[in-house]
């Protein structure tokens, strides 16, 4: 609904990548092409390097091109060009040339997908300097992110959580309206215990909240709605509230993007905390194939437990 | 078995070794004032070439590519597009950025580490010089493709080594541009090394500009040190693409007479009766001897071209050596065009570090 309004919107977005004029793997491009015609909705060539590359070339020309990456386990061949190129032209030419793009690509697990279609590597692209990394939790969110992200003039990361696509329904107003990017939002207010999450984990996240609710401890739920660059404001705040933090990622342990918000909590929160931060993410394990994947995505039960042993409980 | 498709490589020259003329010139180029404008480049380029290595050799440049017997094929190039495309050059195009109005003082400042140099004053379109190698070759292709969806009559050339040849993200970019017939030419500038990767250890095929039929689309060699072969074949390829024609491929035949860089060393690893024997091509004196021979050009009119070239450097150099540092904040100040918080309290630590200041 995003990609037909920002298309209405604006003739120069042009939305590119392999399968997008059949509606793509997810239908997430669904109509666009019978709305918009072959010169604005482009079939490429089954090769990630260039689709993320005609998107820099178009962008440098003053198009705004949103490029699927199909599965985010496929990103990598476009990794040089994110890297080398999009999150670096503005700066390489002094504001000269810029790239006003979005690559989408789904990420995740939970949908029993076959070998490379369930990763979650958000942190190695929220590495890179000059890049915006937006992960929307909600349709809602996505419809409001993705306009924003397409208006926004320097590249964007957006990152689909594929679950969330089959399972989550809300009521939707085509309303043209966008969400602020780099910003947290706060989903969920409490004072004892604040949890941090973005993308499909949320819905672990909120589940989990309810069930403290039960038992009468609040929770602040924060959903990181861009993860670069990072609003550490709203999670400083929270955490000098409640003192206690867990923070949750369906992505492996090491360097996920947890440890750097864990890293901003020690060094600007530190004195605030009552218990040691706490993260609960996927293990540093190869992601398994559907038989044991629900092993190793987070659950409520692991958010719970978590939970509890922050609030000593 | 049936044949079901065929493929030839043809090999486009112009001037011979001796810069006798093997084909006659186009009518426009009889007079000679192209081909003297050309010379001029061509001179030009290596007169920077010179001075950019004293200035690294006395500290003063950074680590710098030098482009030595390869100013016919990167001259040839630049000359043959038009104002209005966009050139996406390697990083040893200094000829053809020279071409197309990027200044010598920029270059200057681009190779002694300042992203100054690449914010060209003129061409504003044309892109920075691609270090990845190839990396560019799909942005080519985008900003071909962005030409044929506004329906320009522009065209983006696309230049890289032979090393490049070998990357996928070449076949990538060729390949879309072929499937969807964009207006982007591709040159390669096959100096026979990339590095100390001799041209033969780089693949099987036996011409580099074969590599177009796989995309779909013609490619041709020429003589690269034949600065005419080159800006003739180009400059058709280029015509051919903005009318509709679709993309092609050039494999310039050349060779680096110097090292990859300034830090390297090819004696290393390539033969001196190898080096020896380009030399005898050389693209500056070949059609030096042309225009001796066919234009009655003295050693009058040569001296006088030299000191032209060599006070435009020089000038450039000492506006070079001039230009005041960029602020402590420029780091930031391009990451994105409106900058986040998280950039703005960088920022604000490093001026606080450096005793740095808006004001």
């Amino acid at each position: 609904m995003a990609l037909h309004r920002a298309m209405r919107n604006d003739p120069d977005v042009i939305v590119l990548g392999e399968d997008v004029g059949g509606g793509g793997v997810f239908r997430a491009t669904e109509g666009l092409l019978q709305a918009y015609g072959p010169q604005r909705v482009l079939d490429t060539p089954l090769a990630e390097t260039v689709i993320a590359g005609l998107s820099i070339g178009l962008a440098a020309q003053g198009f705004k091109p949103v490029a699927e990456i199909q599965f985010m386990g496929f990103i990598y061949p476009a990794l040089d060009q994110i890297a080398n190129h999009a999150s670096r032209l503005r700066t390489r030419t002094r504001g000269r040339l810029s790239v006003p793009m979005v690559l989408r690509a789904p990420y995740g697990g939970g949908i029993r997908a076959p070998e490379h279609h369930s990763e979650s590597v958000e942190a190695m692209l929220a590495h890179i300097p000059g890049l915006r990394v937006v992960i929307p939790s909600s349709p809602r969110q996505a419809y409001g992110l993705l306009l924003a992200a397409i208006d926004d003039p320097d590249p964007v990361v957006f990152l689909e959580p594929k679950r969330l696509y089959r399972s989550t329904k809300e009521p939707l107003d085509d309303d043209g309206q966008g969400l602020p990017l780099d910003t947290c939002r706060t989903v969920r207010s409490g004072d004892d215990l604040t949890i941090i999450t973005w993308g499909s984990m949320l819905q672990e996240v909120l589940a989990a909240a309810e069930t403290l609710a039960g038992e009468g401890v609040m929770a602040d739920v924060i959903d990181v709605t861009t993860l670069k660059p990072f609003d550490a404001e709203t999670v400083l705040k929270s955490v000098a509230r409640t003192g206690r933090v867990v923070i949750v990622q369906e992505a492996a342990r090491t360097c996920g993007f947890a440890g750097e918000i864990a890293a901003c909590i020690a060094e600007k929160g530190l004195f605030d905390l009552e218990a040691p931060i706490t993260r609960v993410t996927g293990f540093d394990t190869v992601m398994p194939l559907p038989q044991l994947e629900s092993l190793y995505m987070p659950d409520v039960a692991r958010v719970l437990q978590a939970s509890r042993r922050v609030l000593a409980l | 078995m049936a044949v079901v498709a065929e493929f030839k490589v043809k090999k486009e020259a112009y001037l011979a070794e001796d810069g006798r003329l093997l084909q006659v010139l186009p009518a426009e180029w009889a007079d000679l004032s192209r081909l003297k404008e050309l010379y001029r480049w061509m001179v030009l380029t290596r007169a920077f070439d010179t001075k950019a290595i004293e200035l690294q050799r006395t500290g003063r440049l950074g680590t710098y590519a030098s482009s030595l017997g390869q100013e016919a094929a990167s001259v040839g190039v630049g000359a043959a597009m038009t104002e209005r495309d966009v050139f996406l050059p390697a990083f040893r195009d200094h000829g053809a950025q020279l071409v197309r109005g990027v200044g010598l003082c920029e270059l200057f400042q681009y190779w002694g580490g300042d992203e100054r140099g690449s914010d060209f004053a003129v061409p504003r379109e044309d892109f920075p010089v691609s270090i990845t190698v190839g990396g560019h070759a799909p942005h080519a292709s985008g900003v071909a493709l962005a030409f044929k969806l506004r329906q320009e009559p522009r065209v983006a050339v696309c230049a890289f080594g032979d090393g490049a040849t070998s990357k996928g993200d070449v076949y990538e970019a060729m390949n879309v541009a072929g499937v969807w017939q964009l207006p982007a030419v591709f040159i390669v500038n096959n100096n026979q090394w990339a590095i100390s990767t001799a041209r033969a250890d780089q693949t099987a095929a036996s011409t580099l500009a074969q590599k177009a039929f796989a995309a779909g689309f013609g490619g041709v060699q020429v003589d690269g040190n034949d600065v005419v072969a080159v800006a003739l074949t180009t400059g058709a390829a280029v015509e051919r693409a903005r009318s509709g024609g679709g993309p092609y491929l050039i494999e310039c035949l050349t060779y680096r007479l110097s090292d990859h860089t300034t830090v390297d060393d090819a004696s290393r690893y390539r033969e001196d009766e190898e080096v020896s024997g380009w030399w005898q091509l050389d693209p500056v004196a070949r059609l030096r001897a042309h225009l001796v021979n066919d234009g009655g050009w003295g050693s009058e009119e040569e001296a006088a071209l030299l000191k032209s070239c060599s006070a435009e450097v020089e000038h450039a150099a000492e506006r070079y050596l001039e230009i005041e540092p960029q602020r402590p904040e420029a780091i930031f100040d391009f990451l994105y065009a409106d900058l986040p918080e998280a950039t703005l309290a960088e920022r604000a630590e490093l001026q606080a570090q450096v005793g740095s200041s808006d004001a």
